[in-house]
């Protein structure tokens, strides 16, 4: 990373229409962006389109934007939003029932099987890592992306709140339920590789 | 399993997220881990709980954008001057 890199990006000149410091935030910020899109929507055209309506709406509203969040939050929510919206222009029919109010009781777990001794190259085999992905891409949509933004962005309860428009309740019960929903899709995958394992070994 | 117990892995269940993220109150981490003593199934849920949540860490790795999309975007963007 060079020094000009380094230097935190200049909420003020962004809003004096600086089109050098709006290259270094797209610069910054373009391949998480393209993460999260690509992960929410499973599908690189529309993680691309995602990826510049994000943009286009920061370089529209860089005036509007009140610093009452972090840079980084507001940037998540719009490309949270344009995701959504994007799932509910494709799937309108299930985009509703596919979710969970978040008053209903929490899933009990219903694996019990210890997968964690299984060898690192067994867990993150091409195979595992596809089924991560695919077990993210089965969650419904309000849960996904919470964990996303959570968990593979690394935002806090706090900005992931802020983020999505939710109450830091709200956040902590998808949040939850998406990491107990993927526990026990992995341990149906994983269960069934130990098994494998142990019957080679027969 | 008995019923008494059941009960208590219900009430723990809401708390695992924050258990695991260690943010989680004294008093009800003692709690989750006396109950975890005497439940195997707990036990199983929580170690596979942290080790998916770990295992999703070590695999989002640095994001990436391809050379294309990038190049696309900023031309979307009028950026192009600033393509290195």
């Amino acid at each position: 990373m060079n020094e000009a890199s380094d230097t935190p990006i200049s909420i003020e000149a962004l809003r004096r229409g600086d089109r050098q410091e709006f290259a270094r935030l797209v610069d910054h910020f373009s391949p998480l962006i393209y993460r999260l899109a690509l992960k929410m929507l499973g599908n690189e055209q529309d993680a691309e389109d995602v990826l510049q309506n994000t943009f286009l709406q920061v370089f529209r509203h860089m005036k509007e934007f009140e610093a009452r969040s972090s840079l980084s939050t507001w940037l998540y929510r719009i490309a949270a939003n344009e995701a959504l919206m994007l799932l509910r222009r494709r799937r309108p029919e299930t985009a509703l029932t596919d979710n969970l109010p978040d008053e209903e009781p929490l899933e009990e777990p219903a694996q019990f099987i210890d997968w964690c001794c299984l060898p690192e190259e067994e867990l993150l085999s091409a195979e595992g890592r596809a089924r991560l992905d695919e077990a993210i891409r089965l969650l419904p949509e309000t849960l996904r992306v919470v964990f996303l933004l959570r968990d593979i962005e690394g935002l806090s309860i706090q900005e992931t709140s802020q983020a999505l428009g939710l109450s830091e309740t709200a956040v902590k019960t998808r949040l939850l339920r998406a990491r107990l929903r993927l526990r026990e899709m992995l341990s149906t995958y994983y269960t069934e590789r130990l098994n494998a394992g142990s019957t080679a070994h027969d | 399993m008995t019923e008494h117990e059941h009960a208590k892995c219900r009430e723990l269940l809401g708390f695992l997220s924050d258990y695991v993220d260690g943010t989680l109150g004294e008093q009800l981490c003692q709690e989750i881990e006396r109950h975890m003593r005497e439940c195997q199934n707990c036990r199983v849920v929580v170690d596979t709980l942290r080790k998916t949540i770990s295992l999703y860490h070590e695999t989002a790795g640095p994001a990436d954008l391809p050379n294309g999309v990038r190049q696309r975007l900023y031309r979307t963007l009028n950026l192009d001057e600033f393509l290195r």
